[in-house]
């Protein structure tokens, strides 16, 4: 029985010790990637294709749920503000907790699941069949080719796909208040604008935007780097950047929150 | 996929992005309707602010007019000062009277501006002579317990 213990504790340390060492190498594996990020950026081409696979693919998705969340917000917000007879604040209910809240994160997480596992699983595929290998072989760095304009792709495409769901929620929130319940539209509008800040609420969001975007992708390139090169090591590497992505967005976004919006309005 | 098509999406997408943040800067931000560049700001000494924060609408007549920029406590006059950005298009006479209301029953503080008559106006930076604290409940069901009991001691003296 004890000796079962010692083994038990002895794994604890093992995975703690296993962890921090992994923290530390996705640290260096980070700055490595803004160190030769250069060359990417000379070569602007590549990142354009990368904002073809990461942006505009997963526009479509971004847009629809950003249009099926503003909806609900709408008619979940009417619902409960009609009992104060409060029903002309739904815009300002809708604006306020997309912009500030569920548009960085709501298309953070579609983000991650969407591009950053194919992210990974591109990368970690790459690694599976040798090409990065067979790329450092003819003095080609895979991190300045494959990994740094994938990671600026990323980066450069979340603040403009969580504006995107953002500005479709209020546009589905309109919709459900304005056009099918019949709020009015003028107070709507002009609820929705004295309310809203530039300043506190939108460059907030997409401060926070930034931030998921720089995460998200720096976890969904470092997960198919390192991933083992067999179909299995992959397979493992496209799950752990979902589920490590949301928890890390999830975790941020509190952090992010209560430093911007502690004692304002 | 053909490499001038990819660039073409890309475009469109990026496009797409920028504007989007437009429209939440123009339609649902308050960018287009506010500007704080073109404004000049006011200072008002009140005994009492009671809810009122930064940021909180400066009203007048109902209308949107500026915002609170900052509000601090005096150790000279031991009142608070509130500082108002007040928009360029609105300008009010030197006698305007400034109070401390709420927006609702359970809405939030702002400052109402009353225009009084005089014919010259306030300038930026200028001091609101005339100001009235907001109404703090405990206060308010103090006075009325206050009068209640003085009017029931009257009540008593004229019996005997």
């Amino acid at each position: 029985m004890p000796r079962r213990i010692v083994i038990g504790i002895r794994g604890v340390g093992h995975r703690i010790i296993e962890s921090v060492w992994r923290l530390g190498y996705a640290a260096r594996f980070f700055s490595l990637i803004l160190l030769k990020s250069g060359t990417s950026i000379r070569r602007f081409g590549l990142i354009i294709r990368e904002l073809y696979f990461t942006g505009v693919l997963t526009m479509v998705i971004i847009l629809v749920s950003g249009l099926f969340v503003g909806m609900v917000l709408g008619l979940q917000g009417y619902e409960t503000l009609q009992k104060f007879g409060a029903e002309t604040a739904v815009g300002t209910l809708v604006a306020l907790s997309l912009v500030r809240e569920l548009g960085p994160v709501v298309a953070g997480l579609l983000f991650a699941s969407r591009a950053g596992s194919a992210i990974t699983a591109e990368i970690g595929l790459m690694k599976a069949t040798e090409q990065l290998e067979a790329m450092g072989m003819m003095a080609v760095d895979p991190i300045a080719r494959v990994v740094a304009p994938r990671f600026w792709a990323g980066v450069i495409s979340m603040p403009l796909l969580a504006a995107m769901f953002s500005a479709m929620g209020v546009f589905g929130g309109y919709l459900v208040a304005v056009v099918l319940i019949g709020v009015d539209e003028g107070s709507f509008w002009s609820q929705m604008q004295s309310v809203v800040d530039f300043r506190f609420d939108i460059v907030n969001g997409i401060i926070k935007t930034c931030v998921f975007g720089v995460a998200i992708t720096a976890i969904a390139v470092f997960e198919g780097y390192n991933a083992p090169p067999t179909a299995e090591g992959v397979s493992g590497a496209t799950t752990r950047t979902v589920v490590t992505s949301a928890l890390v967005i999830l975790g941020l976004d509190f952090v992010l929150t209560s430093f911007m919006f502690r004692g304002v309005g | 996929m053909q490499r001038a098509k990819m660039d073409l999406w890309v475009g469109l997408f990026v496009v797409a992005g920028i504007g989007a943040l437009l429209i939440l800067a123009l339609q649902v931000g308050n960018l287009g309707t506010y500007s704080e560049d073109k404004s000049y700001t006011l200072v008002g000494n009140f005994e009492n602010i009671g809810g009122l924060k930064i940021r909180s609408p400066v009203k007048s007549a109902g209308v949107v007019v500026g915002r609170v920029m900052d509000i601090q406590f005096s150790t000279k006059t031991f009142d608070a000062v509130v500082t108002m950005n007040i928009d360029d298009r609105y300008q009010f006479p030197k006698d305007t009277f400034a109070s401390i209301l709420t927006s609702g029953l359970l809405g939030a503080q702002y400052v109402g501006l009353a225009a009084g008559g005089d014919e010259g106006m306030l300038k930026s930076g200028d001091k609101i002579m005339k100001t009235n604290s907001a109404l703090v409940l405990e206060e308010m069901i103090g006075q009325f317990l206050f009068d209640k009991a003085s009017e029931d001691d009257e009540g008593d003296s004229d019996k005997f």
